[in-house]
């Protein structure tokens, strides 16, 4: 497979930014200092890379509560999430929308998702608004094994066939829909589901970007092409609780710690990519530092923002009113 | 100009629009109906009650969408194109299928400026029918639009006439925010004069459908007919009532309620949603609030019982708020003696 | 019938009318009247007008109610003299009403005449077209905003033994909302256009406000199409214009903002009901019309004043007739004075500037007078 060497660099520090983001988010947050809740995408990186190296800011995506990796792997801009995830007003929604809502629709990044299952119908949509208005763009639904057993997604499924749709679903499936494994939750597969909707399915192990990147591309090309909607299944495992502070007891020992020894996405991106001469091990580290530099000043300038203002608190519901 | 009835005259908005800009497209079960049907007929039905008829003709597959009955993703898939470029018009059919996909209106479509921090547009139109008289029974005749009117980042609108259903549409599909259209299932063969051109009825606007001395009456959609009925019969007794149409009860006219009940000093307000947390209950808090001072009797609703819409006739009869209800309010406010305190 | 009681019934104020309501009575009940005393008040669809009494007499009862809406013809009061009796009024009454629903049941089907829209070399026009006899046609010619709504009290009674024709100028009413570059000599393209279409070589021109601009530039562009001019209230023949006026008909969105920039309309401020400013918003919201208006406003009120002298046109003028309100707080009367000698022009009391709705009958009776000579 032929991986022209920007997009390698540009995909290994969508890789790192993502897992630095979150390793950070993970550490200031149990400082106290961001309000709410975060639901962290550490060991998924490149899945949502792999994914959305295939596409332009034209094409469209939906992402999950757990969406920090979807919005940079779109391009959303490191600082202004930061900023939101601080609740500030130099954040990417002004912060009124916090970790689960960060969206930039000029990225084609409709939003993170508070509500499991909600972004495949939206994803329909945007499908649709790329065919109709034959702009050659098409649309991604990212969401769990968790959503995949919503009426909502299901629905999708058929709708997104039924019309013929440019949409690829992409399965992430980390095994378990919050705390409960999938295993038990999933009746029969998400092959069987797809073939049952008419679509084409195809998988790939979630930790090798290659194959997500390979794999991701020929889905989008189908789509992309007029052939109608996709399943992509990506084999994943979640570092982190479902949220911050979750104590996972729901998982066995060393189930994590192995995920992160022999599963990790960044350290076999190297490992390939520096053993096959592609990129060398002192220009991966040069990103390495950039990218922990950019994490802290985007951290440090959250810090500082100013919060919103009551003016901000009735603004926005409406274009007008 | 020319007579016209609601459904025409919904039908008549949607065909101007859709003429108008090409981003306007519309969807919903059966708006064409026919397809995959064996008789090889399409625009089959053209809506449920034909609202639509004839568009698939003019406007083709592409932006006369049949749907399968999926209502969670096809009101989604609304609101996903509306946010990416398209101006979709979705049809609900009846309003009591929002059971079925009220995130993607709650939490997608109406939430999506204010989350995304003011950065989205979802120029969407949820058309649905509602509201009983029709012997449809609980699950097809409620009037839901206190449920949408309670979210933040949705208009809601009741158009009363075939006039106002065809102004208050257009300027529906040409808002770049959420729009829900509730039609009165009842009112399609209504006729009045409407003009045949585009034209626009401007939302929070509310319409004085006449002007009295003694009381106010503020009715919603298909209750303004009643009103102004009840309105007819009480002037020829000497009883001169404002009747107020407020058009859209997202965003509310407020100040024109107040203006009327200042001049008249009594109010009866005809809803005929479930009474908890009901139009009538908000404008109630609003003027108890806002023109207490004013106020020479205590509000009267007039308002259906707590309970679900009932199927046979005579129930529904009693359940509905009808013109000899709505008199009897304003005779009751009229008649209203004020006791001194000691 | 008893010969000494006249019956006060429901009058049809132009075409279109067919119910009113009787908005307030003027005279108590036992109070004596003249023949042309105000009645009562009468609201229509479009505007409340007084209705006077056609004899003399007591007004010996007030069958309806005020605020109530009946049909026209529909008895709403009793005139007798003192001595007749109450039973004698009782029966008349009675016998009036048993006559007045049979009668209405059978003539169900008049209809009035509704406008068409036609296409007027490449443009819709609105048109209303009645009326037939052996002179010259009328054209009527309404104003800036107006349509053909503002003869309804003139129209009919113009078209006894002749045709006249009201149209909707472009911009205004059902026509075509594209006003070009909305000047005069545009307006009065359409006017000869207009004559085109419907085969009319020469016509007597009336016209109001802006309306009578218009004449009086077809008149200097087409002289032959003209026999006479009857300009109401017509713009043209000064620089003054009330843009407080011209300004708020272009904003107003609702009944409450646009009803005070309507009373400059008038002299008597209680004729300007929410019904004619609900049909005025009901114009606005057409897609265009307020594009229009602006665009006519810009070519022919810049800067605050009319932009287009026509003094010139009236030398050479044919037979023209001048009728204004005096009180006119749109375009003052004095725009009337220093006419040539040749012209007649007519200063009416206590009028504004639509002689031609609040003094409809004087108006008529003036054009018909000088349309006879």
């Amino acid at each position: 497979m032929q991986i022209a060497r920007e997009t390698l660099l540009r995909s290994y520090r969508a890789m790192r930014t993502i897992r630095d983001f979150e390793e950070r988010l993970h550490v200031e947050f149990a400082t106290g200092e961001i309000p709410g809740f975060v639901h962290l995408y550490c060991g998924e990186e490149a899945s949502g890379v792999g994914v959305c190296a295939n596409l332009t800011d034209n094409d469209t995506i939906s992402s999950t509560h757990r969406g920090h990796g979807h919005c940079i792997a779109k391009g959303v801009e490191v600082s202004g999430m930061m900023a939101e995830i601080y609740g500030k007003s130099t954040g990417v929604c002004r912060g009124k929308g916090g970790s689960m809502h960060i969206a930039d629709l000029s990225r084609g990044m409709l939003g993170a998702n508070g509500i499991v299952g909600g972004g495949p119908p939206l994803m329909c949509g945007a499908a649709l608004s790329h065919k109709l208005l034959k702009d050659g763009g098409v649309a991604v639904a990212f969401y769990g094994d968790g959503a995949s057993n919503e009426g909502s997604t299901l629905e999708s499924l058929n709708l997104a066939t039924v019309w013929k749709l440019p949409v690829v679903f992409v399965v992430e499936d980390n095994g378990y829909g919050e705390a409960t494994g999938s295993s038990f939750a999933v009746a029969g597969t998400q092959k069987a589901r797809a073939e049952g909707f008419g679509m084409p399915y195809m998988e790939c192990d979630g930790s090798d970007f290659f194959a997500v990147y390979q794999t991701a591309g020929e889905a989008i090309a189908h789509a992309r092409a007029g052939n109608g909607p996709v399943m992509l299944h990506v084999h994943l495992a979640r570092w982190y609780g479902h949220f911050e502070g979750d104590a996972m007891t729901y998982r066995a020992a060393g189930e994590v710690a192995e995920a992160k020894r022999d599963h990790d996405c960044l350290e076999l991106f190297r490992k390939k990519v520096t053993e096959a001469g592609l990129l060398e091990h002192s220009e991966l580290d040069a990103i390495d530092e950039a990218v922990r530099d950019e994490i802290e000043s985007s951290v440090i300038a959250a810090k500082a923002a100013p919060l919103p203002g009551p003016a901000d608190l009735l603004a926005d519901v409406y274009v007008r009113y | 100009m020319s007579k016209k009835s609601y459904r025409q005259a919904i039908n008549e908005a949607l065909r101007l629009e859709m003429r108008r800009d090409p981003r306007v497209i519309i969807m919903g079960e059966d708006v064409a109906g026919g397809q995959g049907g064996t008789s090889g007929v399409v625009d089959a039905w053209g809506g449920v009650l034909g609202v639509t008829k004839g568009l698939y003709t003019e406007f083709g597959p592409e932006r006369v969408l049949d749907t399968p009955i999926t209502e969670a993703s096809y009101i989604g898939a609304a609101a996903g194109a509306a946010a990416t470029g398209l101006r979709p018009v979705a049809e609900l059919m009846f309003v009591d299928f929002v059971g079925c996909c009220l995130d993607q209106i709650m939490n997608q479509a109406a939430k999506f400026r204010y989350m995304f921090g003011g950065k989205a547009r979802t120029p969407l139109v949820i058309r649905a029918m509602f509201g009983a008289g029709f012997n449809a029974a609980a699950q097809h005749s409620q009037a839901l639009y206190p449920l949408f009117t309670h979210i933040p980042g949705l208009k809601v609108v009741i158009p009363s006439s075939p006039y106002e259903a065809k102004g208050l549409l257009i300027e529906a599909i040409r808002d770049d925010d959420p729009v829900i259209f509730l039609e009165h299932k009842v009112m399609y063969d209504d006729e009045e004069d409407v003009p045949d051109e585009s034209y626009t009825i401007p939302f929070g606007e509310a319409n004085l459908t006449r002007e009295g001395d003694d009381v106010t009456i503020v009715a919603f959609g298909r209750m303004v007919k009643l009103a102004n009925e009840a309105a007819d019969k009480l002037e020829r007794q000497g009883i001169s009532c404002t009747v107020i149409d407020p058009r859209t009860t997202s965003p509310l006219d407020r100040d024109t309620i107040l203006d009327c009940v200042a001049d008249t000093g009594r109010l009866v307000i005809v809803d005929e949603s479930s009474p908890r947390c009901n139009m009538a209950a908000d404008v109630s808090a609003l003027v108890a609030e806002e023109a207490f001072d004013a106020l020479k009797a205590p509000i009267r609703r007039v308002i259906p019982p707590h309970t679900p819409v009932p199927f046979a006739s005579v129930l529904e009869a009693l359940y509905l708020p009808d013109a000899a209800k709505i008199e009897a309010a304003v005779k009751a406010v009229m008649n209203h003696k004020v006791t001194e305190a000691a | 019938m008893n010969a000494s009681i006249t019956p006060i019934t429901m009058p049809k104020f132009g075409l279109a009318m067919t119910e009113g309501k009787l908005a307030g009575w003027m005279v108590r009940p036992g109070a004596t009247v003249r023949a042309g005393d105000d009645l009562a008040d009468i609201e229509t669809s479009k505007i409340t007008n007084a209705y006077e009494s056609p004899a003399a007499g007591v007004l010996r009862r007030q069958v309806a109610q005020e605020g109530e809406m009946l049909a026209v013809g529909a008895l709403i009061g009793v005139l007798a003299d003192a001595d007749t009796s109450d039973a004698d009024i009782d029966a008349f009454i009675a016998q009036f009403n048993a006559e007045f629903s049979a009668g209405a049941a059978e003539e169900a089907d008049d209809t009035p005449p509704e406008p068409s829209v036609m296409d007027v070399k490449g443009r819709s026009l609105r048109v209303l077209d009645i009326g037939h006899g052996e002179g010259d046609p009328i054209v009527l010619i309404h104003g800036f905003g107006g349509d053909i709504g503002n003869w309804l009290f003139n129209h009919a009674a113009l078209a006894t033994g002749r045709r006249v024709i009201a149209f909707d100028l472009p911009g205004h009413g059902g026509s075509t909302k594209d006003v070009g570059p909305g000047s005069l000599e545009f307006f009065s393209s359409v006017v000869v256009d207009l004559l085109d279409t419907l085969g009319i070589d020469r016509a007597h021109l009336v016209a109001h406000s802006l309306g009578g601009a218009v004449a009086l530039t077809t008149v200097k562009n087409a002289p032959s199409r003209v026999t006479s001019l009857a300009l109401v209230a017509p713009a043209g023949l000064g620089p003054d214009i009330n843009m407080e006026f011209i300004d708020g008909f272009i904003t107003a969105d609702r009944q409450k903002t646009l009803i005070p920039v309507l009373s400059y309309l008038v002299h008597d401020k209680g004729l300007i009901g929410r019904k004619m400013a609900d049909d005025v918003l009901r114009y606005k919201r057409l897609d265009g019309a307020v594009d229009a208006l602006r665009q006519v406003a810009a070519a022919n009120f810049t800067d605050g004043r009319q932009t287009d002298n026509l003094r010139p046109v009236l030398e050479t003028a044919p037979p023209t007739l001048i009728i204004w309100g005096k009180d006119d707080e749109i375009l003052p009367s004095s725009h009337a004075a220093n006419l040539p000698d040749a012209i007649t022009v007519e200063i009416l009391p206590d009028t504004g500037h639509m002689p031609q709705m609040e003094r409809s009958e004087e108006v008529n009776t003036k054009i018909r007078a000088f349309l006879a000579h």
